[in-house]
């Protein structure tokens, strides 16, 4: 996953499959490994007709619109009542959320 | 670092410590970096209860969006001209991908490419004599994230997790310095600068065991043996949050590294860096679980929101918000006020404190004169009552009354102190200090007829004689005795001086 | 009157003349839910009581404003702080969210009247609604076919008059396709135009909310209601919404339609060939000068969509993680299989599909290019349009190449159902507002149908940022000529 891509290599391997859905936080079964492979690959083949274009002069357009500066006014409002907060969680140990023990000492940042 | 070389004397090598600070501080915007919900960091909501300041976008819900925290832009931009940075003309915001329970929507908003201040370098005093410049590489905005526990509340013992997300959304400035420390005190220094600059400024009230700030030393070594250069591996150490981890972890690690290469010979390879927590109770760095695929933040500009663009004319009315820095204001009043460096310090460290003190300045009080009220009378009792000297009730314009009574000697100096203690006393609100001084008694008697009467009195008391005669011989000690019975008979109201001078007087004659 | 069988004007203007009651209006409506959302699903959940309850507040005077008493729909993935928000997906299946989108507050202090909420592809991921969780909206000209998607459901509703209006959302044409294959009117507005809080977020640069309707002026009114700035939306636009209602009968002056070569394939289904052609015919006739435009990155539209949508969409659905709401698996034992497993059976295939091809196109050494290229090529997009409205004030093109597509026509490949979407997806990558109606029928295979003789094919008509007003009244001129308003399938 670390060698940069050539217009050829959209063929996406089946390694490749299991690593994105890693780091997607997707389970995935053999067979959809297989059919994830060769329809994305599909899709890869398709978009690869953006190499086609010399883009090397364009500024990236992330926004439609040139809108800066929106900015909100420093004012707190009260939070929601914790009940609220905790009405649509699947695990709760009030007032907290609950998950599986992590044993994982450092967060993900 | 004199003793950490000494350990490794024998071994005919030179090692020299090289550290780079990244901070993290938490912004005490009244509300959060992106949406309205109350901030944990503002000491309104210190006490508030898990997940009561959650609204919909802390809690990342389906379809709710951010809106950034003016605030909390114009407070970086506070800090980064703190820093001396460069402000940026154009800043955006970009989403840092990974999951975890304490991060709502599993990205963290942050500021990838473009941080709003950059370059900048601050001076940081050095033991006893001169300063070190240490150089800001950037200072960014981004949102805090909750808080996963292992325990219950008050260390309950749980076969899960739990998560609170007060935090989650609290606006947080990373500082990243260059690696221009080469001692673990110069790296707290820096740490108690940046902490005394931010409290300066009110965007931090600083306070260490809230998380208001949290460390992460990059450490390694640079290590010279026969005229060869040797770099050991760079380690992070992830959120200290306190001056005695941070200097812990720093001498810790200096000293594992370079026994970690004695015993391996490995060095620094490129973009390889490990990770690092400090055990408290051991005193030992430990090295984290390395993640089973390396880190893939996958960072993209954050669609829901626009590039905020500075023009100078908004830079200018922040920095005319820029209070005087901590050194500066160290030297002037050192210098120019002539206070010593502890009374300096002493309130220069709690920035409302200093802000009441210049308020006594500015009502004339004389400064060494108000720097010795407040830190005598004063401290004494905020002490007392727990609360801060400025919150006490006594006003510029009474503190000045006092000092001007004092030095017309119209009182005494316990007086004064008894008297600023009145002015302190919520009953006596709105009243002069001279009025006050009446009611209590305090005014000491400079009516010389009265106070002849009673030395006159003393000096007939043929008990006094050999006092009497001492003073008669040239010894000005004896004075004092007889003093103190003119004051006892004047109920403590005799202006001192004059009497002594009445003693003098009537007993040499001159 | 018959309140299912008019316009949402027509029966605004019968609700406030008191020729017929809200209630009886909201009744009529419902009646109609109950007897063919069985078979079309256009809606998942309705809210009968809640509706019923507004409406006598309406007939009591309690409730006022321009949509008073109108019966309306809204897509589900609108958030509501009544009844449950799905986006279609098991991962949502049971959500209540504790706070309502602005464009559906906006439509209730409006007076407008919520029936339910309609089918759409999970997540909005879809031409055909067949990405639904809950089974696929039907197209009730034919319902062996696909209504369109994403905002199927919506379509369908409109169709069939199960409500008088519908709100939708369009991320790369998931209003404008499914009204072209229904048969009636959906409006994308530009970007910025209705603030999306809490509008669900599938591609955050590219997601717009808009109407569906019967109706051009139906479309204008009630654009009028949802439109405007957001302080809860940091991209909403503070450029003033002017009246969209007045003057939509008169054309704009001196008026160039243009006609991009680019979107004249002959791939196009014959009907849509027909329904450009008339289209032309009926603004030669009108006295607009009909002038030819130059979009030559056309193509690469799909290609950028592909990227950029799925980008955005692989962060926007990583929220969903089984802690704080949504789906959990029952197997969740650590922190892996919490996130894995839960995120594996609450996702279909193809949000899984998109959230991966996102993530790719984000990854560690293929970030520049793909995602990086792909904003290039954005940017050449936007243009493209730009130069072309120098010398039009409109460009008029298909919908989509052809009709509504049978069942499990397309779901084996993923890319030629992306295809479907050649002629709509560059509008959300440019930001401008799109329209289509309904542009004629086409026979495909013989099927009987009683009205309009077909499947419906659209027109659409492509206008410059913010320019909604002149694009409805040119929208309006086709649609006075054309005289499909009053087409309806008729339902068994």
């Amino acid at each position: 996953m670390t060698q940069p891509p050539s217009p050829k290599s959209t063929q996406l391997t089946e390694a490749q499959v299991r690593h994105v859905a890693k780091l997607s936080r997707l389970t995935v079964t053999d067979d959809q490994v297989q059919r994830f492979a060769k329809q994305l690959t599909d899709v890869l083949e398709h978009v690869a007709t953006l190499n086609k274009l010399d883009v090397g002069a364009i500024e990236p357009m992330a926004h439609a619109l040139d809108m800066t500066n929106v900015l909100r006014d420093d004012e707190p409002q009260p939070g929601l009542a914790v009940e609220a907060v905790l009405a649509n969680a699947p695990g709760r140990s009030d007032p907290f959320f609950k998950v599986p023990k992590v044993l994982d000492d450092g967060s993900g940042a | 670092m004199a003793a950490s070389q000494a350990v490794f004397a024998d071994t005919g090598i030179k090692a020299r410590l090289m550290v780079g600070m990244e901070v993290h501080v938490e912004l005490s915007t009244r509300s959060k970096m992106f949406t309205s919900a109350p901030n944990v960091a503002h000491p309104d909501y210190y006490e508030a209860g898990p997940n009561t300041l959650c609204d919909p976008v802390v809690l990342g819900m389906p379809g709710v969006l951010p809106v950034i925290n003016k605030r909390a832009v114009e407070m970086s931009m506070l800090v980064g001209l703190a820093l001396g940075c460069e402000i940026a003309k154009q800043t955006k915001w970009d989403r840092k991908s990974y999951y975890y329970p304490d991060l709502p929507k599993n990205y963290q908003i942050s500021q990838y490419d473009q941080p709003l201040c950059h370059d900048g370098q601050v001076d940081i005093p050095m033991d006893g004599e001169g300063t070190k410049t240490i150089r800001i590489i950037r200072a960014h905005l981004e949102e805090d994230a909750g808080k996963l526990m292992h325990e219950g509340p008050g260390g309950v013992k749980i076969d899960h997790s739990i998560v609170d997300l007060n935090r989650a959304g609290t606006p947080l400035l990373e500082i990243v310095t260059e690696p221009d420390f080469d001692s673990a005190q110069q790296a707290v220094t820096f740490g108690q600068t940046l902490r005394n600059i931010c409290r300066s400024l009110g965007v931090s009230e600083g306070i260490m065991q809230k998380g208001h700030m949290r460390f992460e030393p990059n450490i390694n070594v640079i290590i010279e043996k026969d005229g060869q250069t040797y770099k050991t591996p760079i380690v992070e150490i992830k959120n200290l949050n306190s001056f005695k981890a941070l200097h812990g972890a720093i001498e810790y690690e200096y000293q594992r590294q370079i026994e970690d290469w004695l015993e391996t010979g490995r060095v620094m390879k490129s973009g390889a860096k490990s990770t690092r927590g400090w055990d408290d109770v051991k005193m030992v760095t430990v090295l984290q679980r390395e993640k089973e695929e390396a880190h893939d933040y996958r960072y993209f500009p954050d669609p829901d929101l626009v590039p905020v663009v500075v023009d100078d004319a908004w830079i200018e009315r922040v920095r005319a918000e820029l209070p005087e820095l901590p050194l500066v204001r160290e030297k002037r009043y050192t210098e120019q006020l002539g206070l010593n460096v502890k009374d300096a310090r002493a309130l220069i460290d709690e920035p409302k404190v200093c802000k009441f003190f210049e308020e006594v300045l500015s009502a004339g009080v004389e400064p060494k004169r108000a720097a010795a009220m407040l830190l005598n009378y004063g401290a004494k009792r905020a002490n007392e009552r727990g609360c801060a000297i400025h919150e006490l009730g006594v006003t510029p314009g009474q503190i000045k009354e006092i000092a001007e009574l004092a030095a017309a000697d119209k009182i005494g100096s316990s007086a004064a102190d008894e008297l600023f203690g009145h002015c302190c006393d919520p009953r006596n609100q709105g009243q002069t200090a001279e009025a006050l001084a009446e009611k209590h008694g305090l005014l000491q008697v400079s009516d010389t007829g009265a106070l002849e009467g009673y030395v006159k009195e003393v000096l007939a008391n043929p008990k006094n004689a050999k006092i009497v005669g001492d003073i008669q011989d040239g010894k000005d000690k004896a004075i004092g005795a007889l003093l103190g019975q003119v004051m006892k008979l004047s109920k403590g109201q005799a202006n001192p001086k004059l009497v002594g001078d009445m003693i003098k007087q009537q007993v040499r004659g001159s | 009157m018959d309140p299912t069988k008019t316009t949402l004007v027509e029966l605004r203007d019968a609700i406030a003349a008191k020729k017929v009651s809200a209630t009886e209006a909201t009744r009529a409506y419902l009646g109609r839910i109950d007897r063919h959302n069985g078979p079309l699903h256009a809606y998942h959940e309705t809210y009968a009581d809640r509706a019923l309850q507004r409406a006598a507040d309406v007939d009591g005077g309690k409730i006022t404003g321009p949509l008073a008493g109108v019966p309306i729909s809204i897509k589900d993935n609108l958030c509501t702080e009544y009844g449950h928000t799905t986006c279609s997906s098991k991962m949502l299946e049971n959500f209540q969210a504790p706070y309502t989108a602005t464009a559906v507050v906006k439509l209730e202090q409006a007076g407008a009247i919520v029936l339910g909420k309609t089918v759409l592809d999970e997540f909005a991921m879809g031409s055909s609604t067949e990405n639904s969780a809950f089974g696929p909206a039907r197209n009730p000209w034919d319902t062996q076919r696909v209504p369109g998607g994403s905002s199927g459901g919506a379509a369908a509703a409109i169709a069939a008059d199960l409500c008088a209006g519908s709100i939708g959302s369009d991320t790369g044409g998931s209003i404008r396709q499914p009204a072209a294959l229904c048969g009636v009117v959906g409006l994308k507005p530009t970007y910025g135009r209705v603030s999306r809080y809490g509008l669900v977020a599938f591609a955050s640069s590219l997601d717009q909310i808009g109407p569906l309707t019967h109706t051009v002026a139906d479309a204008a009114l009630m654009l009028q209601v949802i439109s405007g700035q957001d302080p809860k939306d940091s991209t909403s636009a503070g450029v003033p919404v002017p009246d969209y209602t007045e003057q939509l009968d008169s054309p704009p002056q001196g008026l160039r339609i243009g006609i991009a070569k680019q979107y004249l394939s002959d791939a196009n289904h014959p009907a849509v060939k027909r329904a450009i052609d008339q289209a032309v015919a009926v603004y030669r006739d009108a006295g607009a000068r009909i002038v030819d435009v130059d979009l030559p990155h056309t193509e690469y539209g799909i290609s950028t969509y592909y990227l950029v949508a799925p980008a955005e969409a692989s962060s926007n659905l990583a929220r969903y993680d089984g802690v704080r709401y949504g789906r959990r698996s029952p197997e969740s034992t650590d922190l892996i299989s919490l996130y894995s497993r839960s995120r594996a059976e609450g996702f279909g295939e193809e949000v899984q599909r998109r959230i991966m091809l996102g993530t790719y196109a984000l990854s560690s050494g293929y970030y520049d290019a793909y995602y990086v290229r792909a904003l290039k090529v954005r940017r050449l997009i936007k243009q493209d349009f730009d130069a072309a409205f120098e010398s039009c004030d409109a460009i008029l093109c298909p919908t989509t190449p052809g009709p509504a597509f049978r069942f499990g026509e397309k779901t084996d490949s993923p890319l030629a159902m992306y295809l479907n979407d050649v002629y709509t997806v560059n509008a959300n990558m440019a930001g401008i507002p799109g329209i289509s109606l309904l542009g004629g029928f086409a026979s495909p295979d013989g099927l009987s149908h009683t009205d309009g003789g077909g499947l419906p094919v659209g027109v659409q008509f492509l206008g410059p940022l913010f320019e909604e007003a002149k694009l409805l009244r040119i929208a309006r001129l086709y649609e006075a000529a054309a005289g499909y308003t009053h087409a309806r399938p008729s339902l068994t």
